[in-house]
């Protein structure tokens, strides 16, 4: 079966069988191995991505329902090669990851939910991130991490840009 | 955990959508949130995934005369942002972003949820508490069932086979002063509620009850309406004594829902802690209410 | 060791792993793609134990792009058992289950497909015809001659049953004014990485060389792939270069990467085993320890322990693995931080229809010190004496280190009084008594939680020739070697794969500090197996120590190798040489060579070297364990682990009577893992560590049901903390270095993990204890935490006020 997707910005189209996940479809089919799968039954989160700017988790979608969306992976997050976003950089200031696994899942949940709160309370981010597993951290420095980049975004005085394929 | 190959079929109408529910071994697929986990592992094993969730007028939130209707592939996070259930479904606000986690609301539909009737559901919870109404729609026609009579145990519900749920009817209270808790417990916040309880009051100007809907869920099969308890408690201030003893009787006599997460007795002790909370919190958010509501 | 401060040691840096990270451009295992590989799914069995009578795999095999169905009794033609640790021949082990099965979930058959959907549908048409055998799930039971015994061929269900005495235990005893004595449980669980284990393995038969990538935390990995797969070892070549999504001890990978590699050669294709979660949980690396423990103390009337018994019975599972040697390894700190004089030890490690355990962060120490921390909680109720009180009294004091145990390791060195001061005075801690009794009077179950535990660190593998004595091994070595190229840039080369530790920035700023240059112009570099030196993998919570410490004997060569040529050039000794930053110049002299001075008189000018020299700019360093080189003694005494880094924990913790699930309202962990390399890592390591305690104290068990269905499969019913469940901790830092280490650094890969069971249990045991309730069993669920108060309410036990607001 077909389905045509708008991943980070652009066009793609793919044939594969209506049981394939959003989520093997991005690894597969697209090359986008940044997404992992984590849990496959939607708890973990590591399979996180955007939809139209929300995150959701690629496991419990199929790639055959995910048309007319503007998908965004963690591959667009950084603004050019060997250039960190500030949220990207903000995690690696405080170390708020260790083995990475978890990490696209975690940014991607980040990035949004500053999009959506610019001034977030603790209890904010550690709600938002309550949706995405990390065994290696104890989740402490990747609040700091959201904080931080909180703090950066407030002063860097440049437009909230949507992510890739947005505001279409 | 991949699973079993199936046909998807996206259906442009609810009478397309049913005629392809006809073909065996069809689901519906909309959110998709709690089917995918069972596809994943094979315990669902359909041959044709029918989604529903693009079909026109199935989707939406709307105002009608003491009532909202929200439409059944709404995403719940849209319910959650949503003005309108803010403002008159304000139990339905609180209990949203207890469902899951966001990235699980950004996908799951309301109408999902009901069909699911997971016991642990808080959107099934407060559409029984407020006596709501489950619209649906077959080959036949359109019908209504009353939430009470909709949920008939855990995952199992009066949904006859091929029909399509369509939309949910919350009943909107008119009044002065109207306050509304919802409570619930689980081992991990956002982990399915062992227990929950559901509670909407409306207050005259001496803070007497004049109208109260409990409802509990978690610890029972289905979603279960405190109803003796509200008798007990109408046109009572609502005192703290007031709440436990009319609790009291009533939660000894509801059916309780045996599993290896939890005893019955802790679902049943947890049960009455989180309904006389959410009483008491209910009475106290009215109390605080000035302005009446449209 | 030094006392002056560091340039680049114990100073903020970041993790320069992190970028790619955050950029989803790590290269983990499932990210490797070769042309033509196939994907394998496992047929797994549904009964806890039974006798496998056919294997029809035909109907499998008729499907589209199914390439093979490989059973027990192939690979067990084809290839050796995998290794077990104990002298224990006849407990066999292979990939798929051979002749019977053990356990619910274990491997029965293996499908090799061109796609993985494709492998699992074949998979559940594979039909296998069972004959069910009784089975054994309690280690009480299992214990028992006339249990059905899990391998008929070893003859009983038990692996070990040894028991050691160290010091006049009976004579302690007999004299101490008191003795108590208790049960314990930990409850199975592990530390379940968010990415399963996967392996791709690929044979090239025109080098004979068998390619293995793999999410994998084993030492010894190659070597045990090339014994059973019957290959030369050198026919192994292990890529260290894939990222490993998390292991915290558990990726041991044996079983699935002999099975890949062998279809990968039977099959002429590449072939991935990636597990999903179904099989990682039920049959793959999954599971960890599972014991019990029986513990008498003898002890004075001011609380001072005397002497301990101790009896640790452990649940392997169905096949030997590392689980029985995770009885061993805490024995070098089998008296925790105390002065206790005499220790009876005695370790059953024992085979039941489980699935087997892996290696767990700590590896066993965790539940030790649970074990332990719970004999101080019960001395201090005994005697009346508070319980930081008792500890103090208990401590092994500072100036009594190197201290030695009676079990015959020394620990290296320790300030106990001084963390816990410091931890107490940063709680302030009248204040947070305070609180407790506050929610007390609110209503509240509030209780206040303790721990104080070592973690040995060193990863000497003592315990090997402890529990085998076929097993001479006294080594447990790591390597680096440093090349600087003709240009003067530095590459340097670490012989693992990680998983989130950090070694790159670790090797970097060690010779970075060393060689007095910035740690980010040193390149760290992972060869493959074959060209790599030897290394044990990151284990044993090791890797500060012994790749630190090879990392920096290794620059030092390299800084000398440097100083000899200036000394050459300018004809004095090496000893007038003073280096700095790179640069040698003569101590009472003008002349100075620099870097690029020096490289190329080391590359190019061959006559200008000292004689004896080799051209080039190369150093290798291949490091011992520090104090560890001897055999252990008859009765069973042996140094283990050279360095012990010491963690105190102080939780707050408010339980609701009635719903009962405990909250943390402050959670305080001292910290003292001598000389801090990389500060980010260590409190990454410490809040990790705590997270995956609270977890094995409050939330995660592999349960299994009467009928040895494992019923905690996925996610939903294995639970997991979320950011919800982890408060926010506090981290107070001391430092005692180490005298057995070259900066005085100790290790922290097991940090916060090793004490946190043991303070979530002694907090909730202290918001109950007015009830007359203890809970004794990881993990304490809210379920039956509720029940035992209302029934001790009930029976007028209770002594506060009911509800809260």
């Amino acid at each position: 079966m077909k389905a045509d997707l708008n991943v980070n910005g652009r066009a793609v189209s793919v044939e594969l069988e209506p049981r394939t996940t959003l989520l093997d479809c991005l690894r597969d089919h697209l090359g986008l191995t940044g997404t992992h799968a984590g849990c496959e039954h939607g708890i973990c989160g590591a399979c996180t991505v955007l939809l139209d700017g929300e995150p959701v988790r690629s496991c419990l979608m199929f790639a055959v329902q995910a048309d007319g969306y503007a998908i965004t992976t963690i591959e667009a997050v950084a603004p050019a090669p060997g250039e960190l976003s500030i949220v990207q950089d903000a995690f690696c200031e405080t170390h708020g990851l260790q083995c990475g696994y978890c990490t696209p899942g975690m940014i991607l949940t980040a990035e949004a939910l500053l999009r959506r709160i610019p001034d977030p309370t603790r209890a904010d981010i550690v709600n938002a991130i309550s949706a995405n597993i990390c065994r290696c951290t104890g989740y402490g420095q990747i609040v700091e991490a959201v904080a931080l980049a909180a703090k950066r975004l407030a002063g860097s005085n440049m437009p909230r840009a949507l992510p890739p394929g947005e505001g279409a | 955990m991949k699973p079993v190959p199936f046909d998807y079929v996206r259906p442009q109408s609810i009478a397309e959508a049913c005629a392809a529910l006809a073909r065996e071994d069809s689901v519906i697929i909309a959110g998709g949130q709690t089917l995918i986990p069972m596809l994943a592992m094979r315990l669902a094993r359909p041959a044709c995934l029918v989604d529903i969730a693009r079909i026109a007028g199935l989707a939406g939130i709307r105002e009608e005369d003491r009532a909202v209707v929200i439409g059944a592939t709404t995403r719940q996070t849209e319910a959650e942002y949503s003005d309108i259930v803010a403002r008159r479904v304000p139990l339905l606000a609180k209990a949203l972003p207890f469902v899951g986690h966001a990235p699980i609301r950004n996908r799951g539909t309301v109408g999902g949820s009901v069909a699911n009737a997971d016991p642990a559901a808080e959107i099934p919870l407060v559409l029984v508490t407020l006596a709501g109404t489950i619209l649906l729609r077959d080959a036949a026609g359109t019908r209504a069932i009353a939430a009470h009579d909709f949920f008939l145990g855990p995952m199992m519900t009066a949904i006859p086979t091929g029909a399509i749920l369509t939309a949910l009817r919350f009943p909107v209270w008119v009044g002065e002063r109207i306050g509304v808790a919802f409570h619930e417990i689980s081992t991990r916040q956002s982990d399915f509620a062992l227990a929950a309880a559901a509670a909407q009051v409306s207050l005259d100007a001496d803070g007497r009850c004049l109208a109260c809907a409990v409802g509990i869920g978690g610890a029972t099969p289905v979603p279960t309406r405190l109803d003796a308890a509200v008798e007990d408690l109408i046109g009572s201030t609502l005192t703290d004594d007031d709440i436990r003893a009319a609790l009291a009787a009533a939660i000894d006599t509801v059916e309780i829902m045996v599993d290896t997460h939890a005893s019955p007795d802790y679902r049943r002790r947890a049960a009455n802690a989180l309904a006389l909370r959410a009483i008491a919190q209910a009475r106290d958010a009215a109390g605080q209410v000035r302005q009446g509501r449209a | 060791m030094s006392a002056q401060p560091f340039r680049f040691v114990a100073t903020p840096r970041r993790v320069r792993e992190d970028r790619r990270f955050v950029a989803g451009r790590g290269n983990f295992v499932a990210d490797v793609n070769l042309p033509g590989m196939l994907h394998v799914a496992l047929v797994p069995s549904q009964h806890a134990a039974a006798r496998i009578l056919s294997i029809d795999a035909s109907s499998a095999l008729a499907m589209p792009g199914v390439h093979a169905v490989a059973t027990g009794a192939e690979l067990a033609a084809a290839a050796d058992p995998l290794m077990n640790g104990l002298d224990t021949p006849r407990v066999r082990r292979f990939p798929l289950a051979v002749g019977q099965v053990r356990y619910n979930g274990e491997w029965v058959a293996a499908v090799a497909a061109e796609t993985r959907a494709l492998a699992e549908d074949a998979a559940e048409r594979v039909a296998v015809d069972y004959e069910p055998l009784p089975f054994v799930l309690d280690p009480e039971q299992a214990l028992r001659p006339e249990s059905p015994a899990v391998h008929p061929d070893h003859g009983s269900n038990i692996l070990l049953d040894r028991t050691f005495v160290w010091g006049e235990v009976e004579r302690h005893f007999a004299q101490s004014p008191r003795q108590l004595s208790f049960r314990v449980t930990w409850g199975r669980n592990s530390t379940v990485p968010v990415e399963t284990f996967g392996v791709v393995a690929a044979w090239d038969p025109w080098n004979e060389l068998l390619d293995v990538w793999a999410s994998i935390q084993m030492p010894k990995y190659a070597d045990q792939i090339a014994r059973a797969l019957r290959v030369p070892a050198n026919a192994v070549r292990v890529h260290y270069d894939v990222d490993v999504g998390g292991s915290y001890g558990v990726k041991r990978g044996i079983k699935h990467t002999v099975l890949a590699g062998y279809l990968a050669r039977r099959l002429a294709r590449p072939v991935r085993l990636l597990e999903d979660r179904l099989e990682n949980m039920r049959a793959g690396d999954a599971h960890g320890p599972d014991r019990i423990f029986d513990v008498a103390v003898a002890f004075e009337d001011d609380g001072i322990i005397n002497a301990m018994r101790m009896q640790a019975l452990d649940n392997a599972g169905a096949y030997a693995g590392r689980a029985p040697f995770q009885l061993g390894k805490p024995i070098g700190a089998i008296v925790g931080p105390y002065r206790i004089k005499s220790v009876e030890y005695r370790a059953i490690s024992v085979t039941t229809n489980k699935a087997a355990q892996e290696a767990v962060r700590g590896f066993g120490q965790s539940p030790t010190n649970y074990a332990i921390e719970t004999a101080i909680e019960r001395v201090a109720a005994a005697v009346g004496v508070d319980r930081i009180e008792v500890r103090r009294r208990n401590f092994i004091r500072k100036d009594e280190f190197p201290y030695l145990i009676p079990s015959g390791t020394r620990y290296d060195s320790g300030d106990y009084h001084t963390v816990l001061d410091k931890v107490l005075a940063h709680v302030e801690w009248p204040k947070l008594a305070h609180e407790r009794d506050r929610l007390r009077q609110d209503g509240w179950l509030a209780g206040i939680g303790i721990a104080a535990c070592l973690e040995p660190s060193g990863g000497n593998s003592a315990f090997e020739p402890l529990l085998n004595p076929k097993n001479t091994t006294t080594t447990w070595m790591e390597s680096c070697r440093i090349n600087v190229d003709a240009l003067g840039h530095v590459a340097a080369t670490i012989h693992t794969t990680s998983s989130g530790q950090g070694h790159e920035t670790l090797a970097a700023t060690v010779i970075g500090e060393v060689l007095q240059i910035e740690p980010d112009r040193i390149r760290i570099v992972r060869p493959d197996s074959l060209a790599s030196l030897p290394g044990n993998s990151p284990v044993g919570s090791r890797m500060a120590i012994m790749l630190g410490g090879a990392a920096f004997h290794a620059a030092e060569k390299l800084k000398r190798k440097l100083m000899a040529i200036a000394a050459h050039q300018f004809g004095c000794s090496d000893q007038a040489i003073d280096y700095a930053a790179g640069a040698a110049a003569e101590r009472n002299g003008t002349r100075r060579l620099d870097w690029g001075e020096l490289v190329t008189i080391a590359h190019r000018n061959f006559h200008l070297l000292p004689p004896g020299f080799e051209p080039g700019l190369e150093v290798t360093h291949v490091m011992q364990v520090p104090t560890g080189t001897a055999l252990p003694t008859q009765d069973g005494r042996v140094q283990m682990y050279p360095c012990h880094s010491f963690e105190l924990h102080l939780v707050l913790v408010a339980i609701d009577p009635e719903l009962g699930k405990p909250q943390f309202r402050r959670y305080v962990i001292g910290h003292d893992c001598g000389t801090v390399i990389n500060p980010a890592i260590v409190k990454g390591m410490t809040l990790g560590g705590i997270a995956h305690g609270i977890g094995a104290a409050l939330l995660e068990e592999f349960i299994y049901d009467d009928q040895g269905q494992m019923i905690s499969q996925s996610f939903m019913d294995y639970v997991l903390p979320s950011a919800h469940e982890v408060p926010d901790v506090e981290i107070v830092h001391h430092c005692t270095p180490s005298p057995f280490t070259v900066l005085g650094q100790k290790g922290s890969g097991e940090s916060g993990y090793l004490g946190a069971p043991a303070a979530v249990a002694s907090a909730v045991n202290d918001a109950v204890a007015p009830l007359g309730l203890a809970f004794t069993k990881l993990p304490i669920r809210i379920s039956e935490l509720s029940d035992a108060v209302a029934a001790a309410r009930a029976s007028g036990k209770d002594r506060i006020g009911t509800g809260t607001a």
